[in-house]
């Protein structure tokens, strides 16, 4: 299909076109040689830069062996622009690059500098087949048809539709336990898992020391002497008075009985539904609540995760009361109910009840009253 | 040059053994020689093409040490400040990859930047072809194929991010978590068998490592394969210029000069990449820490390709609606889903749309400048301005940061952007690419001013046109002028109703909306004496040439008259001077 045009013309005036091979030159275009067609010393000073830069790219790929094996993997350097790196990626990416770069510039060269540069022309052909083509096609469908009787067995026909259309479903079918409910999640619906987390009336709210964010400060690699341990061990998973929290202070906390959940039972589940902050603000400045009494004198908490998409929410203000999403910029208004002042989300972030056991620790008085986290169906 | 070395003896008996099994030299004889065009433009479907061989090239090596697991393990490599803090086996054997296993970083970020590069590519691609109307017939189907390869390309790059189960990997996956739950009547139970139960369980990674390694890049390399091989049999298309029609090719032959290039610019880019990745780090998970649902940091940006996406959550309202006890969040629904949806339905559809509203049926080899068709650079400008304003958005946090800007107002003034902008967009560019066509007319017609007065023996001052030279007398002549279809009739000849006279008659108010605005080409006489015209100005002009042949000539102004070979920048005019005097 693909037939070289016949020659049109002389190619009198493109010593370098390849007339030979039955090209033919765009003849309207003039062509002005390169110096490498003319001067000798130039198509020699070419060849020579094509074959340096081939000649360097074998000796990067030596200086990566080098690299590889001569440089420590935790060597850091200080390189300007780029500022401290680790030395052997850099080395590795420098050398490995410059290898493979200098193959192409060589290369492109070449072909810029010392293969032929006058443009040649080749015909096109339309996409369709000959009209012969599809009548040949068409007389075979129509062999194919009458020979089968696809046409004939009407009920052969409809019953191979069918079987055709059903066949796929066992694929689908099996794909249903793609979810399989654990011991801890047997018989829920979805919706109910998604309605409920692990509060319940009366336990514990403690401090969350799981991530090492929250202190690190103080935790650098578990090489702190033992009074600094004791002072970590203090903060992270302790239960928390009210006079912990300061007005104005802000604590993300959890369930007490959160580190017990094993991994495997669904830890970052349970975590990922109760995490919780608690706020402390004047009680004056409380000017609606989700329910009567809830905080427990100016103490409120509220889930931790964004009713939009499920961020977990951390950037608040204290001056304003309002708690920001860092992923899509909700904001609620704790001192308000939790409610949206801005932003995509479109319902309240959840308030959980609390208040004191007997020793005078913090305490969850119930579950949330409503679903935390991200909407869904059969949310209501 | 007929010596043949062992080597090539030896090459050419496989080649006969293998034609004997395969008939390879039919394929040979007639593609060897295939002539491809060339245009710089033509190279962003290379750069989409090589950096996707990269990014599988590095990817293969990465499965080699990498492990798809939520199971808990306690992190002992050698990066000091992680040691001893449980996360998941993923993102442990992501960081031995990047700290323990030599070059591993080098293969991680490679893979990386290589990602990056073949999605954007492959956009600036789609602008090109979609600009130059490559997209027409016989091209409709590589165009589709190329949508279906950005969609897997954004989903690859989305669940490669996922992979290493880093903090901000996992908030990428609660939030398409919170939009599979957004979706109507079957979200809830989708996002649980997704994620084997809620949300984060400990399956999901290994999921979604199958569909990252597997399923995601079999789907594009077979869309490749379809995509090149259709390249090849259809022939590129060409820019207009001498001698290119539409029904030739003209260009340098397979063997050697475009074997050179293009394999050239395989190993550019790829050491390019190479190179970028040695030298500029990209997501470093070590810095984010272990994935925990209930941490998230400030300022979390998804890869630059979803930013469009994020940026539709952040800038839509607050909609939520529950009906009959059912919640539907449109604020989450609509921008996640919906508008993507939109988006990649009209941008494959484009084509036949376009097809139908003008009944172009011609098959088109030769491209389009994008100012002769107006209303489409309109549109796909258009479509971009959309686009960058939700990408825009997908920043406001980082932009209220860095300008001292309320998000508030950013957020606000994007909304009412999303909708006024894009029109006017669309005007402006339509009025600009009609300027640009009279700015090719008045070239047609008169030639183009050469800057240079001159006064006649008569008093009369003319400035001087020259005629166009070939190349681009070839480039605007190639403009073609569409006629909108013709407004149908109610009733033929003979008083029967058109049935079809409501379809027809807003076929032609499309046909006429899209070929209406357009400067006419002028007719083959016009723009033989506009050129004429001009040479006889040069005509008049050449005396003054030849009066004194190399010398510099003042004129009356003491102004500097051109001659061949004469200095044409100012400075070289005053050295010029200087010299003589």
């Amino acid at each position: 299909m693909t037939d070289m045009s016949p020659h049109q013309g002389s190619s009198a005036g493109h010593e370098n076109a390849p007339a030979r091979l039955g090209y033919s030159p765009v003849a309207d275009i003039a062509h002005k040689p390169r110096a490498t067609d003319t001067d000798p010393k130039a198509a020699r000073r070419a060849e020579r830069q094509v074959a340096t830069m081939f000649l360097l790219s074998m000796l990067f790929v030596v200086l990566f062996v080098v690299a590889y094996i001569g440089i420590d993997k935790t060597t850091v350097v200080y390189i300007p622009v780029l500022g401290e790196v680790g030395a052997s990626n850099v080395a590795l990416g420098f050398t490995m690059g410059m290898a493979i770069l200098l193959i192409g510039t060589g290369a492109i060269q070449w072909a810029k500098k010392l293969m032929p540069d006058v443009e040649v022309v080749q015909q096109r052909h339309d996409m369709a087949s000959p009209k012969r083509a599809a009548l040949e096609a068409e007389a075979n469908y129509e062999r194919g048809k009458e020979e089968s009787g696809f046409a004939r067995f009407r009920i052969i026909r409809r019953t191979l539709i069918g079987a055709m259309v059903l066949f796929p479903i066992p694929l689908v079918v099996m794909l249903r336990d793609l979810w399989t409910p654990t011991e801890f999640t047997e018989g829920k619906s979805p919706a109910e898992l998604l309605s409920t987390t692990m509060w319940t009336p009366g336990m514990r709210i403690i401090s969350d020391g799981t991530y090492q964010g929250a202190h690190s400060e103080i935790d650098s690699g578990g090489e702190m002497a033992g009074d600094v341990e004791a002072a970590e061990d203090s903060i992270a998973f302790r239960p928390i008075r009210p006079e912990d929290l300061p007005v104005g202070g802000l604590i993300a906390a959890i369930p007490q009985e959160l580190p017990e959940v094993e991994h495997e039972e669904g830890n970052l589940n349970a975590r990922g539904k109760a995490a919780i902050i608690l706020v402390r603000m004047e009680p004056q400045d409380i000017r609606s609540q989700q329910g009567d009494g809830w905080d427990y004198q100016g103490i409120l908490a509220y889930s931790k995760i964004c009713t939009h998409v499920g961020c977990p929410i951390a950037l608040y203000e204290q001056r304003t009361h309002h708690l920001l999403c860092p992923c899509h910029q909700s904001t609620f208004d704790l001192a308000d109910s939790g409610n949206v002042v801005f932003g995509p989300a479109a319902r309240r972030m959840p308030q959980l009840p609390i208040g004191v056991d007997e020793e005078g620790y913090l305490v969850a008085m119930s579950d949330f009253a409503e679903p935390i986290g991200p909407s869904f169906w059969e949310r209501g | 040059m007929t010596t043949t070395s062992p080597i090539e003896k030896a090459g050419g008996a496989t080649a006969t053994y293998v034609d004997e099994r395969v008939g390879s030299n039919k394929f040979l004889s007639r593609n060897l020689g295939k002539v491809f065009p060339d245009h710089w433009s033509f190279m962003l479907g290379e750069i989409a093409l090589y950096s996707f061989i990269v990014v599988m090239l590095t990817g293969v090596f990465l499965t080699l040490w990498f492990k798809p697991s939520m199971a808990e393990v306690v992190y002992d490599g050698s990066y000091v400040p992680l040691k001893g803090i449980l996360m998941s086996e993923a993102y442990d054997s992501a960081l031995n990859i990047s700290f323990d296993v030599r070059g591993g970083l080098l293969l991680r970020q490679m893979h990386h930047w290589s990602a990056l590069i073949f999605i954007a590519a492959m956009a600036v691609h789609m602008f090109r072809v979609f600009f130059t109307g490559a997209f027409r017939k016989p091209r409709e189907f590589n165009w589709l194929i190329g949508v279906g390869l950005t969609t897997f390309g954004l989903l690859a790059g989305f669940s490669g991010y996922s992979l290493p189960d880093d903090l901000l990997s996992g908030t990428g996956l609660q939030i398409a978590r919170g939009i599979v739950q957004a979706v109507p009547v079957v979200g809830t139970w989708a996002a649980f068998l997704l994620f084997d139960g809620e949300f984060p369980g400990t399956e999901f990674i290994s999921r979604l490592y199958g569909v990252h390694i597997l399923l995601i890049p079999g789907l594009i390399l077979a869309l490749v394969t379809i995509h090149l091989m259709l390249v090849w049999t259809q022939k590129h298309t060409q820019f207009p210029g001498p001698g290119r029609t539409n029904d030739n090719v003209v260009g340098y032959p397979l063997l050697p000069v475009y074997m050179a290039k293009a394999g050239g610019f395989f190993f550019i880019v790829f050491g390019i990449i190479a190179l970028v990745a040695g030298l500029v780090t990209i997501n470093p998970i070590w810095i984010f820490g272990p994935y925990m649902p209930d941490q998230v940091s400030a300022g979390s940006q998804p890869d630059w390709y979803i930013g469009f996406l994020d940026g539709a959550l952040r800038v839509m309202p607050n909609w939520e609606t529950i009906l009959f006890g059912w919640t539907i969040s449109w604020n989450v629904f609509i921008p996640a889903l919906v508008v993507p949806g939109i988006i990649f339905t009209v941008l494959g559809l484009y084509p036949f749309i376009e097809a139908w509203v003008t009944g172009d049926k011609r098959e088109h080899n030769l491209l389009d400048r994008p100012r002769n068709a107006p209303t489409r650079t309109a549109f796909g400008m258009m479509a971009i301005t959309f686009y960058m304003l939700l990408w825009v958005g997908g920043a406001n946090d980082i932009i209220a940061v860095a300008f001292d800007l309320s998000i508030n107002s950013i957020i606000w003034f994007l909304r009412v952007a999303l909708i006024v902008v894009p029109p006017i967009v669309f005007v402006i560019t339509r009025r600009t690419c009609l300027g640009l066509q009279r700015k090719d007319r008045e070239k047609l017609l008169h030639g183009y001013e050469s800057g240079r007065v001159l006064r006649l023996p008569h008093g009369e001052f003319i400035e001087v046109h020259q005629p166009l030279n070939e190349k681009e007398l070839a480039v605007i002549t190639a403009k073609h002028d569409y006629v909108p279809l013709p407004a149908p009739d109610k009733a033929d000849a003979d008083g029967v109703r058109n049935k079809h006279y409501r379809v027809q008659m807003l076929r032609h108010r499309l046909s006429e909306f899209f070929y209406g605005v357009n400067v006419p080409k002028p007719t083959a006489a016009e723009i033989e004496a506009g050129q004429h015209h001009a040479e006889e100005q040069a005509a008049i002009e050449a005396p003054l040439h030849e009066y004194e042949d190399s010398d510099v000539i003042f004129n009356a102004h003491g102004g500097v008259l051109h001659h061949p070979g004469m200095a044409k920048t100012n400075a070289e005019q005053v050295e010029g001077v200087d010299q003589r005097h």
